[in-house]
């Protein structure tokens, strides 16, 4: 779950960013984690989450028999219902929220069903520490992310990246990010169409759609 | 990754989505074409697009036509429409590849999906990382770069130079040859990949000299790296200790990932572990 740390962005831009996630200790409460993983989705799918994913796949799925009519009326709606039945085996499963009540609110319920799965928070520092507090906990351990250190120029503008690193396997490229922010200007696909096609792209499911399509949506309204 | 030139249509639907920009449509055969040296078998292509199965010399016809009259096309942009894309049975070495860079490839070393290890994300039941001590990941290649072993190598000569400890259960450790010099296989280090972590931890005095270390290799190395620093929080869930570090080293840190300690140990025999490294104690 490094692919949630590392974010392209400053502590503003993550204040609709904040991504709940439960993962088992192998060889210490793995057994039985499957259903607890499901109750910890099924907890989450409660608080409106903006994406789920369970590993293997997220809310937003690519379809291996497109029937061509799609072109003309894709559906972009998520299957939250499929991620929590996809849970198959001890593993990382991971829950995206657009705002703070909203992701306090799911820990405030994950923490009353007593899982006892490890439980992450990936936002800004002081979101997860006013989550944790929220809640009436304290925080046991946290990994700071220093950013990307890019001494030879590779990276591309600061749009482009905080598109692309919300998958952080990498799996949304430069490239796609680019031309969805392209087509979005142009006219060419709306804001909610572009997020659903890179939203396709990560299949751990934390890919935030919400913060996606804010970042598209000023990138037009600012190009004018 | 392989592209069948039977199926193709050059619609170029898939030369945005390569992560490595591996994708081209090549002049001479009119077929979409992977670089075979810049491919880091991802599988984004083959997994992340959708697949229509069309006819593809229906598909070629009418996209002859339309190119006859210079129509603009506005199809899904996510679509292979004629599902053209195959995946290899790869061998060693150039499968490490995949096991680096498909996020849905599980690592035979640590049993989970993904790069690294389960790091501070267990660290409530596992302890890796105790109060005044420092995990570090240190990311190569992401975002949309790639990286080589033999860079990555420079990475682990300089840290096994300091004496540090390698996380045992790490994919990158696993492949060593030699932890005290981390030295990896010599059949890898031509292998790219698109992203790989090395896992270390050190005494939080030792942290300055291990970030300033990473800079300084990070120049020698065409690369872009993302390092992560972890460690445990006090009774009252401050961290006290590395942050003001961090200040005074004037690194921006606002984004991090939190554990929340909620994770008890469950399974039959299991107690939680306590934090233990040999040479932590013996650098103390």
């Amino acid at each position: 779950m490094t692919n949630t740390l590392h974010r392209y962005g400053d502590s503003e831009s993550f204040h609709d960013d904040f991504i709940l996630f439960c993962i088992p200790a192998r060889g210490i409460n793995d057994e039985g984690a499957v259903e607890k993983q499901k109750k910890f989705l099924e907890i989450c799918a409660k608080h409106q989450p903006s994406n789920m994913g369970n590993g293997n796949r997220g809310s937003f799925n690519p379809e291996r028999h497109l029937n061509p009519t799609a072109h003309w009326n894709r559906d972009h709606s998520p299957d939250w219902q499929g991620v929590i039945d996809g849970v198959e085996k001890p593993g990382t499963c991971a829950a995206v929220f657009n705002s703070r009540e909203k992701a306090e609110g799911a820990l405030r319920d994950v923490i009353a069903a007593d899982l006892g799965l490890s439980v992450n928070m990936s936002t800004s520092v002081s979101g997860a520490k006013a989550c944790a507090e929220g809640c009436g906990i304290k925080r046991h351990s946290v990994e700071y992310s220093l950013g990307f250190n890019d001494p030879h120029d590779h990276l591309p503008n600061s749009q482009v990246l905080k598109l692309s690193t919300m998958c952080g396997h990498g799996m949304v490229s430069f490239n796609m990010a680019r031309k969805m922010l392209d087509m979005v200007r142009e006219g060419r696909r709306t804001p909610e169409q572009a997020v659903a096609t890179l939203a396709r792209f990560c299949p751990c499911g934390v890919y935030n759609p919400s913060r996606a399509q804010r970042l598209l949506e000023e990138s037009r309204d600012h190009s004018g | 990754m392989r592209i069948d030139p039977s199926k193709c249509v050059a619609c170029a639907n898939c030369v945005p989505v390569c992560p490595m920009g591996a994708i081209y449509i090549d002049p001479a055969i009119k077929r979409a074409t992977i670089n075979e040296e810049e491919c880091v078998e991802c599988g984004t292509c083959f997994r992340g697009m959708s697949q229509e199965h069309l006819n593809p010399t229906m598909v070629r016809t009418i996209r002859k036509l339309a190119k006859t009259f210079l129509f603009r096309f506005e199809p899904e942009p996510d679509v292979c429409p004629t599902a053209a894309f195959q995946m290899n049975e790869l061998q060693m070495p150039r499968v490490v590849r995949q096991v680096f860079s498909d996020p849905v490839v599980e690592h035979v070393s640590t049993g989970i999906k993904g790069r690294g290890t389960e790091e501070v994300k267990t660290n409530d039941v596992h302890p890796r990382v105790g109060v005044g001590e420092v995990g570090y990941t240190i990311e190569f290649g992401r975002p949309g770069v790639g990286v080589r072993f033999r860079d990555i190598q420079e990475m682990t000569h300089a840290l096994a130079a300091m004496g540090v400890a390698f996380e045992q259960k790490n994919p990158i450790t696993h492949l060593m040859v030699d932890k005290k010099t981390g030295d990896l296989r010599e059949d890898i280090l031509n292998e790219k990949i698109l992203s790989a972590i090395v896992e270390i931890k050190t005494t939080i005095k030792e942290a300055p000299s291990i970030l300033e270390t990473v800079r300084d290799v990070n120049k020698r190395i065409d690369t872009v790296t993302a390092v992560g620093i972890s460690t445990k929080c006090d009774e009252a869930g401050e961290d006290k200790l590395l942050a003001p570090i961090l200040d005074e080293m004037g690194f921006s840190y606002y984004r991090a990932k939190t554990n929340m300690g909620l994770g008890r140990a469950s399974n039959p025999g299991a107690v939680k572990e306590e934090a233990h490294d040999e040479h932590l104690a013996s650098v103390r």
